[in-house]
């Protein structure tokens, strides 16, 4: 049976990890290589790196972190952040990432969903999504929207729809990222995911909010989710992910333990 | 010399950088000589089954491959090449190499774990590999420990002989199979942690027997 997958996110910004709070005051917390050894060598099963560096002429940097990383992990990981274009896709998994995620560039322009799976494998792309909770309309009826440009845009596009169309482009994961949750350790989105994780055939990878093992565990069985992003909780030394992955098991959930 | 062969079909250099990693050398090639003259081969790939066999077809390796298998040397297929080894795939309705017996079939939507939950299709993630008998290259791997796969077509040899490892996801399918000197997996072992570089470490020094077919 399918283990449950356990990530670890790291925020890298001209090169250096960093962890903000709803997307704001961020701070450096250390070296993505080192970081991504370390949680390869405590049982994470894949890792994801967004690059939040802000100018674009500082994007090599995040290419280099991208080579020394696929150099010694063996594991899965995504990279996302600043990818606009099929040749941004291209540099970043021919640097060695197993994935790529959009998200900005995917709400304006849909169609590098189905252009990247075409090129590269629907496996490879990763639909990123910021969401808000806002009042159901019509235009929203989920009662979700989607933001772009680092949740500071709304866009009138309802969270559910963006899903399942993303899903008929061609990608081939969802990371569902709860920018109310973000940062703030109260656990997962638990209305939202499993609304996306039931209507989609694809995996759903759920992000923001996670605060201890509780919630990782709510979000993994009653918020139906197929992975659980990690941060800050890692990040900041509270929990080792070998001891989460524990936890997790002796309250049923499959997770890999032996490796 | 370890030749990777190169058919257009997905991330070739994981798997270079997987073997550098452990301190064998290895050459991705499209060149039949190349294969020809390489000591062990991999077959990785990722992508659809119909393009694949067109691409092989076009340059000529669905020849080469023949010839490698029928030469003896270590012979090791990873996710797309551990299913165009056998007769044909639902994937395109495609005619692949038909190294092996069988066909490679879908994931049938919908598809249910034990407990009744709905399953996804791909197959992502991590999931146990229970091995059916010995094979060298599984030497030292820790029963029950998970490998990473992505993939929505599987493998169904028909000779019981060549089945190797299996996996449960809502059915039961082949994640290992092969014959003589052949070995495949679905599993991706260049992005499966320590087991994986495991499994990559054992082929690199198989003499390319199995007892099974001795």
């Amino acid at each position: 049976m399918l283990s449950k997958r356990i990530i670890p996110c790291l925020d890298v910004r001209d090169g250096k990890t960093t962890k903000g709070i709803r997307f704001k005051d961020n701070r450096d917390i250390g070296d993505p290589v080192e970081m991504a050894r370390s949680y390869y060598e405590q049982g994470a099963d894949e890792i994801v790196f967004y690059d939040i560096t802000a100018s674009s002429d500082r994007r090599d940097i995040m290419i280099d972190v991208v080579r020394r990383v696929a150099e010694e992990i063996f594991i899965p990981f995504s990279v996302g952040g600043g990818v606009r274009t099929l040749e941004d896709m291209r540099t970043v998994l021919l640097a060695g990432a197993e994935k790529v995620s959009v998200n900005t560039a995917a709400v304006l322009n849909p169609p590098i969903i189905s252009d990247g799976a075409t090129a590269f494998g629907s496996q490879c792309i990763v639909l990123g999504m910021d969401v808000k909770k806002v009042k159901a309309t019509n235009a929203i009826p989920s009662g979700y929207e989607i933001v772009i440009h680092g949740g500071r845009t709304f866009t009138g596009i309802d969270a559910l729809a963006w899903a399942q169309k993303a899903q008929e482009l061609g990608a081939g994961e969802i990371c569902l990222n709860s920018i109310d949750a973000d940062g703030l350790q109260q656990g997962y989105e638990l209305e939202l995911t499993p609304l996306i994780s039931e209507n989609v055939t694809i995996p759903v990878i759920a992000s923001g909010g996670a605060g201890n093992i509780d919630h990782m565990y709510d979000v993994l069985t009653k918020g139906k989710a197929d992975a659980a992003l990690i941060a800050s909780i890692v990040h900041y030394g509270t929990y080792t992910i070998k001891q989460i992955k524990e936890d997790l098991r002796a309250r049923g959930v499959k997770v890999r333990l032996t490796w | 010399m370890i030749a990777i062969i190169d058919y257009k079909a997905g991330n070739l250099a994981s798997v270079a950088r997987a073997l550098n990693h452990l301190g064998f050398e290895c050459q991705i090639t499209s060149d039949a000589n190349t294969i020809k003259g390489a000591e062990r081969v991999i077959f990785p790939g990722v992508g659809s089954a119909g393009q694949s066999m067109q691409d092989l077809q076009k340059m000529g390796l669905d020849r080469a491959i023949h010839d490698l298998y029928e030469s003896g040397k270590p012979f090791l297929g990873i996710c797309l090449g551990a299913q165009i080894i056998l007769e044909e795939s639902e994937e395109n309705q495609t005619t692949c190499l038909q190294l092996l017996a069988g066909t490679v079939k879908r994931f049938s939507i919908p598809l249910h774990s034990g407990d009744g939950s709905a399953l996804k299709v791909p197959h992502m993630g991590w999931n146990e590999v229970a091995l059916k008998r010995i094979h060298p290259v599984f030497k030292g791997v820790t029963p029950g420990c998970e490998f990473y796969f992505v993939h929505s077509y599987y493998p169904a040899p028909t000779n019981t002989d060549t089945i190797i490892g299996t996996t449960d996801y809502g059915i039961t399918f082949t994640s290992v199979l092969g014959s003589r000197n052949l070995i495949a997996v679905q599993f991706h072992p260049e992005k499966s942690g320590l087991p994986g570089l495991t499994v990559l470490k054992n082929f690199c020094s198989w003499d390319g027997k199995d007892e099974a077919f001795a």
